[in-house]
């Protein structure tokens, strides 16, 4: 690669305004919110030094009843990603791949509510699950079901199951593309060797294929993490800022804006800026760990 | 018998992964006193007056003309800064390139959430609170890390002879940007703009925070008062839902390839 030398001040001039606007309102705010996690606030101005008192709040009382629900509810969210919107997303992708027409079409179909806003999403489900007017308590009564005709959002038993079927609904398609492509790059020849060697389908899938998607796995494993984690759109649009009902929808990110937002504390910059640096902390932290996890097996 | 089972998971996952988008479609067309009559069936007619109430009465037209003019402008102003950027970072030899290269490319894994107080305050010490104007600038400096590292890495792989010939032609570095270097980078551009266009399109968190007086709204928070306020007028509420996703399925049909090699690109690494 030859790059010119001349006029090395103009290599400066062209970053000038990616820089400005990069640092102004990306790292500068970020490494303020940092700092003002250790300060106790009145309102919006900095008061004392706090150290990490705000971390204290928010790990012990009447905080920490709030904190571990809407964490155990993340994952949860996470635990039903992997089973159930990664399997099937798994078995399209294996579907797709033994099917011999309108795959292109099927990909499309199956990929298309993952473009839909998750706002739109989760305002569309609250319709069609509508306890009176919904189309979907309407099919189930249609065919003898009645028991099945419930609130399922509006009763706190079924409404983070429902949350986590309408979370596979819209993003199967990701899991089924990555897994489509992961198989795409696996040689037809390692399947025909193990079933002239006597193997059945279901050795081939448990001993060659399977092994060979962990790469994939991985990567959807740490996605799906990081996605649960930080889901904020869907829950509001389903239940509001407190996750109705009776909290049983409630997660990190209708906490974090709740504190800073919702709460009437006079320390809630304090108080959110922590939760933000800890709820990040713990993602990050995650993330790395379940990375060297799942690399290492592989 | 085999190929008979797989059809049917997938043809049956196909019904099930569109019925509810043709239910939004359909529902859209319809009065509300015929849907809550019958809540799955077809439109009398085709029938508009659903949108229009959504368009008119909702300010719908409010919404959509803010999240339009704050979504292009975001997306030109956050590709053509990372353009600038990108050509010496990809292209030349200055002190500090790998440093600059660095400090964007990490933008990508900071959480920008965790800034969202200190960016509010900031907004508001420079009147830019309530205004179009600061949630571009926020949504454009936001795309800035991932821009400069696609289009980093599309300048790095043009062939080398290209500026020397320009600039032994006498040509300076910003006409070479200009003629020699935009022209053949336009299919990175495009993948830019598509993948930036659809989270930004979507994005609720920072007009949440960032946007209080109504005729500012763009569609996602423009959504949630409209369903607090149209409540019980389901037709309306659809043609809404339908109006907030036909941009991204317009873009989407005009640019899957983009769309589906960027999601699956990288998987390997």
């Amino acid at each position: 690669m030859a790059v010119s030398t001349t006029r090395r001040g103009s290599s400066h001039l062209f970053l000038i305004p990616a820089f400005l606007l990069y640092t102004l309102f990306v790292i500068y705010p970020l490494l303020t919110g940092l700092s003002y996690s250790v300060f106790t606030w009145k309102g919006t101005l900095r008061d004392t030094f706090a150290g990490f008192a705000n971390y204290v709040h928010l790990l012990t009382g009447s905080f920490l009843d709030q904190l571990l629900p809407a964490l155990g509810h993340n994952f949860l969210l996470f635990a039903g990603t992997m089973l159930v919107q990664n399997t099937l997303g798994l078995a399209l992708a294996l579907a797709l791949s033994r099917a011999r027409r309108g795959k292109r079409v099927l990909q499309t179909m199956f990929a298309l509510p993952y473009l839909v806003n998750p706002l739109v999403i989760g305002y569309l489900w609250t319709l069609l699950l509508s306890p009176t007017f919904g189309p979907v308590n309407a099919l189930l009564r249609g065919a003898g079901l009645d028991g099945l005709a419930m609130p399922w959002l509006g009763d706190p038993a079924t409404a983070l199951p429902t949350v986590i079927a309408i979370t596979t609904w819209q993003w199967v398609g990701f899991p089924m593309l990555l897994f489509s492509a992961a198989l795409g790059g696996i040689p037809q020849e390692y399947a025909e060797a193990a079933t002239t060697d006597g193997a059945n389908a279901w050795q081939v899938f448990w001993r060659i294929t399977l092994p060979l998607l962990r790469p994939a796995m991985g990567t959807i494993t740490i996605l799906s993490f990081i996605g649960s984690m930080n889901t904020f759109a869907l829950v509001y649009a389903l239940g509001g800022s407190n996750g109705a009902p009776a909290g049983a929808t409630d997660v990190l990110g209708l906490l974090f804006y709740r504190a800073a937002f919702a709460s009437g504390d006079v320390n809630a910059m304090g108080t959110s800026s922590a939760l933000a640096v800890l709820m990040f902390t713990f993602i990050f932290g995650s993330t790395l760990l379940l990375e060297r996890v799942l690399r290492r097996k592989a | 018998m085999k190929t008979l089972w797989i059809k049917l998971l997938l043809w049956g996952y196909a019904v099930f992964s569109m019925a509810p988008l043709v239910v939004m479609l359909l529902s859209s067309f319809r009065p509300t006193s015929d849907i809550f009559d019958d809540p799955i069936g077809l439109p009398a007619g085709p029938e508009f007056g659903n949108y229009v109430k959504a368009w008119t009465e909702a300010s719908f037209s409010t919404y959509v003309i803010n999240s339009l003019v704050v979504v292009v402008t975001a997306v030109l102003l956050g590709a053509a800064v990372s353009l600038l950027a990108a050509y010496p970072l990809g292209r030349r030899r200055f002190t500090g390139r790998g440093l600059f290269t660095a400090y964007f490319i990490s933008g990508m894994t900071l959480p920008a959430h965790l800034g969202v107080l200190p960016l509010f305050y900031l907004l508001e010490s420079m009147g830019l609170i309530d205004s179009l104007l600061g949630l571009i600038l926020v949504y454009a400096a936001g795309s800035v890390p991932f821009n400069v590292f696609v289009l980093t890495a599309f300048f790095r792989q043009l062939p080398g002879e290209l500026d020397e010939a320009a600039s032994l032609d006498g040509a300076g570095p910003l006409a070479t940007f200009w003629h020699v270097m935009l022209p053949l980078v336009r299919p990175a551009i495009a993948t830019v703009i598509v993948f930036q266009f659809v989270p930004l399109w979507n994005d609720f968190f920072y007009p949440l925070v960032l946007m209080r007086d109504e005729s500012k709204l763009t569609l996602p928070v423009g959504l949630t008062h409209f369903f607090g306020e149209f409540q019980n007028d389901w037709g309306t509420l659809f043609a809404g839902l339908v109006m907030t996703t036909v941009p991204l399925v317009v873009l989407f049909v005009l640019a899957t390839r983009q769309i589906v090699a960027g999601l699956t690109a990288g998987m390997n690494r």
